[in-house]
């Protein structure tokens, strides 16, 4: 499937070479439009005739798709999908994709996403246009409770990732993973949750506010 | 090195069974109290079946299956556990059936037995409190399936003394085992986490975020977890879910361990999980759809 790439630079998905970015360069009628990096945003205002592509697909930060698209009555949607490889912190990024759609998205539009990002190795997971998707949703308040129960002395923090790695699977207990991934970077996405729904289970454990602080200064 | 020999079960249901294959195979003299003689039968054809499988598996030869099936023997009394070291109830999980059980087990019980609980909701310090002998009482609580899962959480009571932890930790570990120390605290470590964890999942479903087939690619894919959150509560069953999450709710009163309206309706239209054809997803045989 062609389609066009407009890299504007900083992509937090495609930090590095991937197959979808080289294979942008495929002659062909373009059916889908990838717009990347810190600055989607503006390159996405640019995009004309909008209406002849299959789908246009912007890089979503924290942000909401309706901020990139409006909103109308819970009746918006179109050929415009938000998306997000996800990462943890400084981790690279893994192969899933969320993908965003609005109430009104057609079904075209999303199965022509989904080929793409498919064709390319690429796992996809259909959300709809809530803050934080899905993982960051389901997973930053239970990081923020396994960093306050460390606190609280609940267990040791071995204890704290051996108990959810053998009895639930888990590769890595969430302590571990998070000093890897960086504690400073789970303050800002969960604070960001927090802002948008104003949920205390989002609001950054206290450990988090202190790498936080440490990496400011 | 442990000082224990012989271990006493009490209660043979799907925990008890399960942690007496774990001691018997470990080479104690293992005694299994159960008040309903079927329980015991049951539990009974369930081992040999597990240990012929063992042999089967070249894990263990026929010698050393007749020697463990040899000293794992049962009771309907009491007193039956008389001679024991060390007894792990995993009776019904009900504050006041666990008294009576103590109540009896410390007369007939030595002053050195150690009394352990594999509860999952209760406090130790108030199973403890029952017990006659609180500073000889700690929790250890296993996980489904006992007799494949390595993990044992660990807690003492309030009055617990450090010698009885002492000497539970290292016959959990002679056990072969993996203990981890928690405090006497709801949900422990694991349920304390997953359960919420769950909820927010259902919450998902729920609110439309995502359908379960999503949420639970996104988090395999993402995070390498073998199951989805959706996928597992199939497994556990909705209604299994529902008490537990009732009790750690009642205990703690975080709002995340609240159970979502969803968990009700779904439970009273019969949507409990694989065990009834259908929860988040549907089951026929073993395939799932809609996945
Ligand atoms: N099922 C799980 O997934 C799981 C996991 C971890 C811990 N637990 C805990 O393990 C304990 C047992 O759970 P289960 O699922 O095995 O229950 P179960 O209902 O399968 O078995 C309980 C057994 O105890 C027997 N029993 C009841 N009262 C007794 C008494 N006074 N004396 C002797 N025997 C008695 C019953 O006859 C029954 O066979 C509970 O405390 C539970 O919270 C369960």
């Amino acid at each position: 499937m062609a389609f066009q790439l407009i890299d504007t630079g900083g992509s937090r998905s495609f930090p590095e070479r991937h197959p979808l970015l080289t294979a942008a360069a495929e002659r062909g009628e373009v059916v889908v439009v990838v717009i990347i990096g810190a600055r989607a945003a503006e390159a996405f205002r640019s995009v004309g005739s909008r209406e002849r592509y299959a789908a246009i697909l912007i890089e979503l930060g924290t942000e909401c798709l309706g901020t990139h698209t409006g909103e109308a009555r819970g009746e918006e949607g179109s050929n415009v999908l938000g998306f997000a490889r996800f990462r943890l912190g400084t981790a690279p990024p893994s192969d899933l994709v969320e993908l965003v759609h609005q109430p009104r998205t057609p079904e075209t539009a999303i199965s022509a996403a989904r080929k793409l990002f498919e064709d390319h190795g690429l796992k996809v997971a259909l959300c709809g246009d809530f803050p934080g998707r899905i993982i960051d949703r389901l997973v930053r308040p239970y990081y923020n409770a396994a960093l306050r129960r460390l606190d609280e002395g609940l267990a040791s923090a071995d204890d704290l990732d051996t108990t959810l790695k053998l009895g639930l699977g888990y590769p890595e207990g969430p302590i571990q993973l998070l000093e890897r991934t960086g504690l400073a970077e789970h303050f800002d996405i969960t604070q960001a949750l927090y802002a948008a729904c104003g949920d205390p289970a989002y609001a950054p454990a206290r450990r988090a506010r202190v790498a936080k602080q440490r990496q400011k200064t | 090195m442990t000082a224990i020999k012989t271990v006493g079960v009490a209660g043979s249901g799907t925990m008890g069974a399960g942690i007496a294959i774990v001691a018997a195979r470990a080479g104690f003299k293992t005694i299994v109290y159960d008040t309903r003689p079927e329980a015991l039968a049951r539990a009974r054809k369930q081992t040999e079946g597990f240990f012929a499988k063992s042999v089967e598996r070249k894990k263990l030869t026929q010698e050393q299956v007749d020697r463990i099936l040899a000293d794992l023997t049962a009771t309907t009394e009491a007193a039956g556990l008389a001679a024991c070291d060390i007894v792990i109830e995993a009776v019904f999980e009900d504050l006041k059936v666990k008294h009576g059980l103590l109540e009896a087990l410390n007369r007939v019980c030595p002053p050195h037995t150690i009394f352990a609980s594999n509860t999952s909701t209760l406090s130790i310090t108030e199973i403890a409190a029952g017990s006659g002998r609180e500073d000889r009482f700690v929790g250890t609580h296993f996980c489904l399936p006992a007799q494949l899962m390595k993990l044992v959480e660990m807690s003492p009571g309030l009055k617990t003394s450090d010698e009885t932890f002492q000497t539970a930790w290292d016959f959990c570990k002679a056990m072969g085992q993996v203990p981890v120390k928690t405090k006497d605290n709801p949900g422990f470590i694991l349920n304390y986490f997953l359960i919420p964890f769950n909820n927010d999942a259902i919450r998902l479903v729920e609110a439309g975020v995502a359908a379960p087939a999503d949420i639970d690619r996104a988090i395999k894919t993402a995070l390498g977890y073998p199951m989805g959150p959706l996928e597992l509560l199939d497994l556990v069953g909705l209604d299994t879910h529902l008490l537990v999450a009732e009790a750690l709710y009642a205990a703690t009163h975080e709002p995340r361990a609240a159970v979502p309206a969803l968990v009700r309706r779904m439970i009273a239209a019969g949507r409990l999980g694989r065990k009834t054809g259908g929860g988040f997803y549907t089951y026929s045989g073993n395939a799932m759809f809609g996945g």
